[in-house]
């Protein structure tokens, strides 16, 4: 999706197993604070029968949409599976959209399990339910920020050779990422690049940290 | 410029615009403090397509990129505050709307309107014909709560008068659902909301139909004219809200059916959120008002009267004004 900075940001639709995790988390919670709720509504008579009713109606049909417009998109399962509930431009959820996407909650459910929310949900690119069409609504997933390992000491060398971007980019991700892969298979892969860069296929490894460390700082 | 010296230059940036960020997040933000966050948005983007064009670290790069996904979400997000736009809708924007969908709401009110007077008088003329659609258990249940010796009526009749509160959630919880379900089934081309508003027209028409023909007649009629005002609205509202959801995936015009259907979303969710105002003051107007039995049922027919004329004045009057909220 572009916006109007000429920026391409991406957002990844959720598929079909978390979301239904998530909603699975949310079912369970609620069954206890209505079994807790109803217990203590007990004691209180008939005003806790009036007040029983009234949050049974709450929780059965305001629930979702109080946490997705309150709280940033996310009922506390969908908090739980790292999801979140945006508009179709990436902009947070408001309350209509929020309100519609949980109504038409009761046509995907029909007729039975979700059946037709499910349907509708495989069969669309980016996993829409029924509600979610209507409403113009996406679940996506929660952006995390992922630690940035530091990388592997090595003095900065400059490349024997005008590198292209994306050769820069390779270079660079196989230094970051490098704590991911065996010893082996590291050895493996930078002696591939052992002729270009005119090393041993040995010392490749240790020639292509320099040349990482060598585009990130002063040489 | 190396990724390094970029990185060391305008890290504090990144860390101010993170911090404006999780203020905003929280909702916790001033507008004094808000006063440099488009720029530093603009520039966080700018910063974003020269590492990318330069060809940092894709680490770096996903690290910017989530910073702008944030930024923009808080930056282009629609603004609703709930207490205006209420409000707004309540003084005018509720009437004109129900007026510019006048056709699903005609259809909606025929049908409901129509099943409820046809079973009724059929149900008048024939009076086994009620054992047809409603349990010959409930029909005696009805008998007993507009029985004309009773203290207290309504669906609650037989308890003791003190707890409204009950009749109150249980009515809140029962028509709201009822009217959720009218709506939501809409989406099945419209056939669930038509099934909904032909089906509560019938039970409610054998119920008035069969009490009327056994002498119930008056006190179930003063007992339901007051709010039955609100609630009969909101549940042909309802309808006809599910009615344009069918209708714009059975003929989208020139739009995509998805298109179509999230359009005519838009407007559909705001009839119900009106229905649900209705409904709330309905639920209101039964468990304080409508089971009062020490008021004359001559005062009760009026009231109702005029709480009827009231809701059809408003829709057709409110929100016409040049000078109307807009």
């Amino acid at each position: 999706m572009e916006t109007p900075e000429g920026i391409d940001l991406i957002l990844r639709p959720a598929s079909l197993p978390p979301r239904a995790l998530a909603f699975a988390v949310d079912l369970a919670i609620r069954g206890l604070l209505l079994g807790l709720l109803f217990i203590a509504f007990a004691l209180l008579g008939k005003l806790g029968m009036g007040l029983g009713a009234i949050v049974t109606f709450l929780l059965t049909w305001w629930y979702m949409v109080l946490f997705e417009v309150l709280n940033q998109g996310r009922s506390p399962g969908k908090q739980l599976l790292g999801l979140r509930v945006v508009h179709d431009d990436g902009t947070p959820v408001g309350w209509a959209a929020s309100l519609t996407r949980n109504l038409l909650r009761f046509v995907d459910f029909l007729p039975f399990a979700y059946g037709l929310g499910i349907l509708s949900c495989l069969n669309h690119p980016a996993f829409k339910r029924l509600g979610d069409l209507a409403a113009g609504t996406l679940v996506v997933y929660q952006e995390t920020p992922s630690p940035r390992p530091p990388l592997p000491p090595a003095e900065p060398l400059a490349a024997p050779f005008a590198l292209s971007l994306d050769e820069q980019r390779a270079i660079l991700a196989f230094a970051e990422r490098q704590g991911s892969l065996s010893d082996e298979r590291r050895q493996e892969v930078a002696a591939l690049l052992a002729e270009p860069l005119q090393v041993a296929p040995e010392q490749a490894q240790a020639q292509l940290n320099a040349i990482a460390r060598g585009l990130l700082g002063p040489t | 410029m190396k990724q390094s010296q970029f990185e060391s230059r305008h890290q504090s940036d990144w860390q101010a615009f993170a911090q404006q960020l999780q203020a905003l997040e929280r909702g916790k933000s001033k507008p004094q403090h808000l006063d440099e966050f488009a720029g530093r948005y603009r520039h966080l983007c700018q910063h974003l397509a020269l590492a990318e064009a330069r060809g940092y670290s894709s680490l770096l790069v996903e690290q910017l990129q989530q910073l702008v996904m944030r930024g923009h979400q808080q930056l282009y997000r629609h603004r609703s505050p709930l207490g205006a736009n209420l409000i707004r809708f309540v003084l005018g924007g509720f009437a004109q709307l129900v007026r510019r969908e006048w056709r699903s709401l005609l259809t909606a009110s025929l049908l409901f309107y129509g099943s409820l007077l046809g079973m009724g008088l059929l149900v008048y003329l024939f009076p086994e014909l009620v054992y047809s659609v409603v349990d010959p258990e409930q029909v005696n249940q009805m008998e007993a709560m507009y029985d004309r010796d009773a203290s207290r009526l309504g669906r609650f009749g037989e308890r003791d008068s003190g707890d409204d509160w009950v009749m109150f959630g249980y009515y809140i919880m029962n028509n709201i659902g009822i009217a959720f379900q009218t709506f939501a089934s809409g989406l099945l081309f419209g056939l669930g909301s038509l099934f909904f508003l032909f089906f509560n027209g019938l039970m409610i028409g054998a119920v008035a139909g069969h009490l009327t023909q056994i002498g119930s007649g008056q006190t179930f009629w003063s007992f339901v004219i007051g709010h039955g005002a609100f609630e009969l609205t909101a549940i042909t509202l309802a309808g006809a809200a599910g009615l344009k959801l069918g209708w714009a995936l059975l003929a989208p015009g020139r739009w995509p059916r998805s298109e179509a259907l999230r359009l005519a979303a838009r407007q559909s969710v705001q009839l119900v959120a009106g229905a649900i105002l209705l409904l709330l003051l309905a639920a209101f107007v039964e468990a304080y008002w409508s089971s009062m039995t020490s008021i004359g049922s001559t005062i009760k027919f009026a009231v109702g009267g005029g709480l009827w004329l009231l809701l059809a004045s408003y829709f057709a009057l409110a929100g016409r004004g040049r000078h109307a909220p807009h």
